[in-house]
């Protein structure tokens, strides 16, 4: 792995996988699209509404992934300093608010039909809404610092304790009584959903996830640069 | 057609999830690709500059060509 980890190498190889993300991520939103829209059928109780899902259950799902690996990622540059550990871990953030702040938008405009609300103080929806806080808490506390590093610290010990909020995600629908309706894909004994909308949602999942690698990849490249571009500017003042 | 645009009554909530997930995720690459495109041409501009010999120096400013 550390061959990988070498930024100069990471820039390269980065430049390289970075286009065959691209293709697939495209090419896995037509198919999703299509099978979300054409395939699928309507839910007996919900109708078309249910559509709603293959953009809210990825993006909620994403929207957890990316707090565990910027979490995972803060937690490398805190112990081992590895310096692609911390801008991995911030180029992750706007992206992982993204797809929280479109989960719950998207389950906003499905609670209104389905539940007769925009929004409840459910357990579930509450600690969907925190999870977003300490995403924009995150990126608020790595700005606020003179000091880069120091920035990028306090930010990873923040990410590290909000991190307690991803099982109290993933379990507030079985720990409280919540509107919300409990998990039907990742759960004991296996997916409880019909395949004909259990496959639509898993290449809009998977999609999801190759866009994240994308912009991830070109993400982390600019903050790579954009460090090459602040030594040479301190060279530059300092006379080389 | 307007069949399946009314999404049996539920188009006013099915359409604006998806245009606005469109929305935010083609915006947020768009920025992410301009910011890198940017920060590049700032770096060749500096980097030339401050001069190619003292940039070559340094592993790290290689264009990545080394073994």
């Amino acid at each position: 792995m550390h061959r990988f980890a070498n930024p100069t190498r990471f820039l390269r190889i980065a430049a390289a996988v970075q286009p065959w993300m691209a293709g697939i991520t495209v090419l896995l939103f037509a198919v999703g699209l299509y099978m979300a829209f054409f395939t699928a059928p309507p839910d007996y109780q919900q109708g078309e509404s249910v559509r709603i899902m293959y953009i809210h259950v990825p993006a909620a799902w994403m929207g957890m992934f990316c707090y565990a690996a910027m979490a995972v990622a803060s937690a490398v540059g805190l112990i081992w300093k590895h310096p692609l550990a911390d801008v991995a871990a911030k180029a992750t953030a706007p992206v992982g608010a993204a797809f929280t702040f479109l989960a719950l938008a998207t389950g906003s405009l499905w609670g209104k039909p389905m539940w007769g609300t925009w929004w409840v103080w459910d357990a579930r929806l509450t600690s969907m809404l925190i999870l977003l806080f300490l995403y924009v808490g995150y990126m608020a506390l790595q700005g606020a610092f003179d000091d880069r590093a120091r920035g990028a610290k306090a930010s990873a010990v923040l990410a590290l304790v909000g991190a307690v909020n991803l099982p109290i995600i993933k379990f507030s629908v079985d720990w409280w009584n919540t509107l919300h309706q409990p998990a039907s894909v990742v759960k004991m004994g296996g997916p409880s959903i019909h395949p004909d909308m259990l496959w639509p949602l898993l290449i809009m999942a998977v999609a999801f996830k190759t866009y994240y690698v994308w912009i991830l990849l070109v993400r982390i490249r600019q903050e790579l640069t954009a460090n090459k571009v602040r030594i040479l500017r301190m060279r530059q003042v300092h006379g080389g | 057609m307007s069949e399946f645009f009314s999404m049996g009554g539920y188009g006013a909530y099915v359409w604006p999830s998806y245009g606005m997930a469109a929305l935010v995720m083609v915006v947020l690459l768009i920025t992410s690709l301009r910011n890198l495109k940017s920060t590049e041409t700032t770096f060749q501009r500096l980097k030339a500059e401050v001069g190619p010999a003292k940039a070559n120096n340094n592993e790290e400013f290689s264009d990545g060509d080394e073994a």
